[in-house]
């Protein structure tokens, strides 16, 4: 029997705002416990929430770039829940009227278009931290209230690959819209997974498990690999799926039950009654809606279309955002586009990767780039030159032009030096060059190298290989 | 519409909401409740097709403030509340869920 999967995620990203969502608090993250924390976010008696509305603007932004429709009208409701980690016993969020409906994200799966779609994305607030200890949990109650927004999507995956492929795109498009960091290491974004599964054929979909509170892309993968394997054997052994919510353990490689239905929570949602509905009309959609940027997929079509470089190029250089700002901040400089292409994607990217540097750490500058490449593109140095200076730009910043003049490494293209140097070398290789003459190709790269050599690497390599080939007479 | 409610169950609401009350209580308020609710329940005799729920007694909207910090209790004050700490943390006992 064939089975068919079906994976929806709820995923919840922390807002990029200075402030928590209902109160003036602090929100950088590396503060000693239970600093950043008042009346407000420690639910204190007599204390009132107020609405940050720039976690309000920052989420009708993901809405309108996941191509959801932003309400006229929403509200916000008490979750109600007894667990230490939300001092109020109650959590602010969105049950009946979200912020955004519908939308969705584009992915590709099996080289194929898929369109996932997006039930809703609401705005609530994140509960603090809990660390477990041998004999007593400890909380640092500054998180709480940290604005969240949940995005949750629709049923519509059907494998752990595609989960994967959603989540990224999800990533990519908030980070390109700056709403979100989407760290993972720093729990910026975390999921709870829903997984069922249905023998194929059957329209209706299977018992559904959740996963809950997943923070790397590894792990949800892995459970979702691990519980379709369990959901399967379980059915083909004819046994049926409870629904209950499990854990994912890390350690162990599998999941674990929570709670089953039986236990599930009954929230008792209620309207908020000290926050007032959010009403939005056209004119201020309109204009949160002029700081969109441009998507990733639009960036990769007008990169390809602009600069006439490959679609392969443009994928990789409009996958993130600050090298695709670098990318044309290089070629304003007046820099070759494919060229520039070519630097970032083999020796910017691969020093970047090496160092475990952010392009906005490092001193290397879009203009002092530029001035390398037009210098290598006026051949005024050769690519060995070109490959050496780049490393310390990277490390060091600087003007390559000054670099070159002051070091004297402009390549050598006069012809009357390089001629010497061809009669030196050919006189002092007299079996490479019968090789040569010969049939060998191979010998005269050795050849070439060895005018390298003596022109200290500032000889143009295709000149030094022309001269060789003109004096041997070929 | 949401589910119509003819009744609600004292001793589980009770229970959702870690109240404990004697048994003479709950007798008590299961009556005030239901009677409560067969008062609200007169809205059913008007047709109300097309009508939103009322969720706010006020018609005023988008109370917000801007995204500027403002200060922070003192630590010591905030756990001076607490019933015990550790570590700068509020001590709990071990919990997992």
């Amino acid at each position: 029997m064939k089975y068919i999967v079906s994976i929806g995620l709820e995923t919840h990203v922390q807002l990029k705002t200075a402030t928590k969502m209902f109160c003036g608090c602090n929100l950088s993250t590396d503060c000693p416990p239970n600093t950043n924390i008042c009346p407000v976010c420690m639910g204190l008696p007599g204390a009132l929430p107020l609405m940050n509305k720039e976690a309000v603007k920052l989420t009708v932004m993901s809405g309108l770039m996941l191509g959801c429709e932003i309400s006229k009208y929403s509200k916000f409701d008490r979750k109600n829940y007894f667990y230490p980690d939300m001092v109020k016993n109650y959590q602010i969020s969105q049950n009946t009227h979200p912020l955004c409906i519908g939308g969705g994200v584009d992915i590709t799966a099996n080289g194929a278009p898929k369109h996932i779609r997006i039930n809703h994305i609401h705005l609530e607030e994140d509960a603090a931290k809990i660390n477990h200890y041998a004999r007593h949990s400890g909380i640092d109650y500054n998180r709480c209230g940290t604005p969240l927004m949940e995005i949750v999507s629709e049923p519509d995956m059907s494998s752990p690959d595609e989960a994967m492929e959603y989540l990224t795109t999800l990533k990519q498009i908030l980070v390109y819209a700056g709403v979100s960091d989407c760290n993972l290491e720093d729990g910026n974004m975390r999921s709870d997974v829903n997984i069922s599964i249905r023998p194929e054929g059957q329209e209706q979909l299977g018992t559904k498990i959740e996963i809950k509170n997943m923070n790397t892309f590894k792990g949800i993968y892995a459970a979702l690999e691990h519980e379709i394997a369990r959901q399967t054997a379980v059915v083909s052994a004819g046994g049926v799926i409870q629904q209950e919510t499990r854990r994912w353990d890390a350690d162990l490689g599998e999941t674990i039950t929570m709670r089953t239905k039986e236990n599930a929570h009954d929230y008792r949602y209620f309207p908020e009654p000290d926050l007032l509905p959010v009403v939005l009309d056209d004119e201020t959609i309109d204009s949160w809606r002029k700081l969109l940027p441009e998507l990733p997929s639009q960036k990769k079509d007008r990169f390809v279309e602009q600069y006439a470089i490959p679609e392969y190029d443009a994928n990789v250089l409009s996958a993130q955002l600050p090298v695709a700002d670098f990318f044309e901040k290089t070629i304003a400089c007046g820099a070759q586009p494919k060229m520039v292409s070519n630097w970032i994607m083999t020796e910017l990217l691969r020093l970047l990767g090496e160092s475990g540097k952010e392009l906005a750490d490092i001193p290397l500058t879009p203009e002092s780039f530029a001035s390398l490449l037009k210098l290598l593109d006026k051949k005024t140095i050769n690519m060995p030159t070109a490959k050496e200076l780049f490393p310390e730009l990277f490390e060091k910043g600087g003007d390559p032009e000054a670099m070159v003049k002051e070091r004297g490494l402009g390549q050598v293209s006069d012809s009357g030096a390089i001629e010497g140097f061809a009669k030196q070398v050919i006189e002092a290789n007299p079996k490479v060059v019968e090789d040569f003459l010969g049939g060998k190709g191979p010998a005269l790269q050795f050849l070439v190298g060895q005018i390298m050599k003596l022109s200290r690497g500032k000889a143009n390599p295709q000149m030094a290989a022309e001269v060789i080939k003109k004096q041997l007479g070929v | 519409m949401e589910e119509k409610k003819t009744h609600i169950d004292v001793a589980r609401v009770c229970e959702l909401a870690h109240f404990d009350i004697c048994a003479e209580e709950m007798t008590e308020f299961q009556a005030q409740l239901d009677n409560i609710l067969a008062y609200v329940n007169k809205l059913d005799e008007l047709n109300l097709d097309g009508i939103e729920p009322t969720m706010y007694g006020q018609p005023v909207v988008n109370s917000f403030r801007e995204d500027v910090v403002t200060p922070s209790l003192p630590r010591e004050d905030v756990l001076r509340n607490a019933p015990d700490s550790a570590n700068d943390e509020i001590k709990v006992p071990k919990i997992v869920e």
